[in-house]
């Protein structure tokens, strides 16, 4: 079994042997300490100088990833909690996105800034938001988020496939998880990944009642829902997780279902959510019975206390609740 | 360790004339901006541009202090930057004018040119950490990043937090800060407590305040702490006290006559026109007429083509 921080932390330590280009900058990243969330433990002792512990300057590193994207090298930055990726808002929206079309040409910018995200973990305010919705639709930005399905060193190499800068969110309650293997996700639930997407489903059921749109930290939140419903309501309901949130890859098959619900931990309004309705519209007009659905965290900070941050935060119960009220 | 060498110039000592090319030089970037604003005045030219009147020294002196792997990293006041490092005054005019043989198809403009080791972007203070980020990249090399930067910068804090990684690390990072005393409307003294010497001091970097307006005395001065960034001792701070002798952008000088007045009393063209009346009006009049020539053929292109990817 492998934890998700264990597989992050091994892309990692392969993705920095295979390609000496590239850099890791963050705070507190390097040995003993290796990070916050010990993603990067190893690194520096491996690696030397291509591994940067940093003071705390969150614009800086990101603009130092980007002078080293510029210049011909490839960069991941840490961001230790993603709520802090707002000090590196300008360098990321207006330096290394607008660089890769600006200057009239397209300009390589291989960077990726990780952000461990999300809440459920007590941390408060300041340290538990799903920031995602504020990065979306900034021309040359790609948002990337990390699953329980996808292999994280293809989805590096996808990102810096890319050539312009990404974000990529990690869960912080996912880093404790396992990573799937082997198309099982547990006695009721198998999985696959194509082109991107991982889809959760039940096995037989071609044609579920509904399908959840998610993103990698909903992930076993959406599938407890899941579960209960089927059990519970006898509603099969089937999960797509792309690993890319923005621009969305095409989500396949959401015309069988009888209804489509986006499912995200980010506060109310303006929302991920908003943005895959915005896409999946047009297209899914005429199969529709009703309106997609859209399940996101209240309009509100993420309160420190436990009961309080439960209330707040998207659940698994609100899921189900909100499921069976659509299809009732 | 900090450094403080200090360069003057005697106004009342007769200066020598800089070489011909440098002159040149000087006169080519004076003369674009002197023709950017009278487009702007005709209704030829969009947008905005910021002018560097006054200030076309700076980067002359620097010129030759750069190897062809420097990157030189420059702002919105980037027009001399550009032209001292690349003299294709054509291609910088049909950047600005959005015509054919564009830098950057017209999408950047003045304030965004990419070409070559050559990068201006528009967000005051942004540049210095891809510098630092840049620096990193060529850190043994042999080769530095320069970026240019105004006083009004020093209000980001950006700056700091690049300094010090800068510094931390000992990048070649060559830091030159125009301060021409004025932050748009905003006198220097109105937005800066302290001074830029103290900031550098702070984070144990050299420092180093020009006041000449001589290229070959700055040159002279310069010459081994810039080597000094070369052979890995460290970002150096460059500070020029400079004068801006037309406006912020474009009719938009917010300074009385009789400061206007004293920032034109500092002017090198003035200068070198009272001081070599045999030969300096006649460098003047080609320059002045190889740039009406570059602007009519320019303005006569079609519009450039930007090919989105």
């Amino acid at each position: 079994m492998t934890r998700v921080s264990e597989h992050l932390n091994r892309a990692l330590h392969d993705l920095m042997e295979a390609d000496p280009r590239v850099h890791l900058l963050g705070e507190d990243i390097s040995d003993p300490y290796g990070g916050a969330f010990k993603v990067t433990r190893g690194l520096s002792t491996r690696f030397g100088h291509r591994v940067r512990s940093t003071p705390l300057s969150e614009g800086a590193i990101t603009g130092i990833g980007a002078g080293l994207a510029l210049a011909g090298d490839r960069a991941i930055v840490e961001i230790m909690f993603a709520d802090f990726a707002a000090l590196a808002f300008d360098q990321l929206v207006n330096f290394a996105a607008k660089s890769t079309s600006m200057y009239g040409r397209p300009v390589p910018i291989p960077l990726v800034v990780r952000c461990p995200s999300g809440g459920n973990r007590g941390y408060g305010p300041t340290h538990s938001q799903s920031p995602q919705k504020h990065f979306i639709g900034v021309p040359g930005l790609s948002l990337f988020e990390m699953t329980p399905f996808h292999d994280a060193g293809a989805l590096f190499a996808e990102m810096f496939a890319q050539e312009r800068p990404c974000l990529l969110f990690e869960d912080k309650v996912l880093y404790t998880r396992r990573m799937y293997t082997g198309g099982v996700v547990d006695d009721l639930f198998a999985y696959e990944v194509r082109d991107g997407v991982a889809r959760v489903f039940v096995d037989g059921v071609s044609e579920p009642d509904c399908v959840l749109v998610t993103h990698g930290g909903m992930t076993h939140r959406a599938l407890e829902a899941a579960r209960a419903l089927l059990l519970e309501d006898d509603v099969a309901c089937e999960l797509l997780i792309p690993s890319r949130l923005y621009p969305l890859p095409e989500l396949a098959g959401l015309e069988r279902a009888r209804h489509v619900c986006v499912v995200e931990d980010g506060s109310a309004g303006g929302t991920w959510g908003a943005e895959v309705s915005r896409v999946l519209y047009p297209r899914l007009w005429p199969a529709l019975r009703r309106p997609i659905g859209l399940l996101s965290a209240a309009d509100s900070v993420i309160p420190a206390a436990p009961h309080l941050e439960r209330e707040v935060l998207l659940q698994a119960d609100d899921i189900r609740n909100a499921i069976v009220e659509a299809l009732s | 360790m900090v450094a403080t060498v200090s360069t003057s110039h005697d106004l009342r000592r007769s200066p020598l004339p800089p070489a011909q090319e440098d002159l040149e030089l000087l006169l080519l970037i004076r003369h674009f901006e002197l023709t950017l604003l009278r487009l702007f005045e005709t209704g030829e030219l969009s947008g905005t541009t910021h002018t560097c009147l006054g200030q076309e020294y700076i980067p002359v002196a620097l010129a030759p202090l750069f190897r062809e792997e420097d990157f030189v990293l420059s702002n919105h006041r980037g027009h001399g930057h550009f032209l001292a490092r690349y003299a294709e005054p054509h291609a910088l005019l049909a950047e600005i004018m959005g015509r054919e043989g564009a830098l950057c198809a017209g999408v950047g403009g003045s304030q965004h040119v990419y070409h070559r080791r050559f990068l201006s972007t528009g967000v005051q203070g942004e540049s210095l950490p891809v510098a630092v980020g840049v620096a990193l990249k060529l850190a043994g090399t042999g080769a530095l990043a320069c970026v240019y930067v105004g006083d009004g910068t020093w209000g980001e804090g950006a700056v700091y937090e690049a300094l010090n990684m800068a510094r931390l690390w000992r990048v070649p990072l060559l830091v030159v800060v125009e301060n021409n005393g004025i932050a748009q409307s905003t006198p220097t003294r109105e937005q800066m407590a302290g001074s830029v010497a103290a900031r550098a001091a702070a984070f144990d970097v050299p420092y180093h305040r020009v006041t000449s307006t001589e290229v070959d005395e700055i040159r002279a001065g310069l010459a081994a702490p810039v080597e000094a960034v070369r052979s890995g001792q460290g970002p150096l701070v460059v500070e020029f006290v400079t004068h801006r002798i037309g406006p912020h952008s474009k009719g938009d000088d917010s300074r009385s006559p009789e400061e206007v007045a004293l920032a034109a009393g500092q002017d090198w063209h003035a200068r070198y026109a009272a001081a070599f009346p045999d030969s300096f009006p006649a460098l003047d009049a080609r320059a002045r007429e190889r740039v009406a020539r570059i602007a009519a053929e320019v303005t006569a292109r079609p519009p450039s083509v930007w090919e989105r990817g």
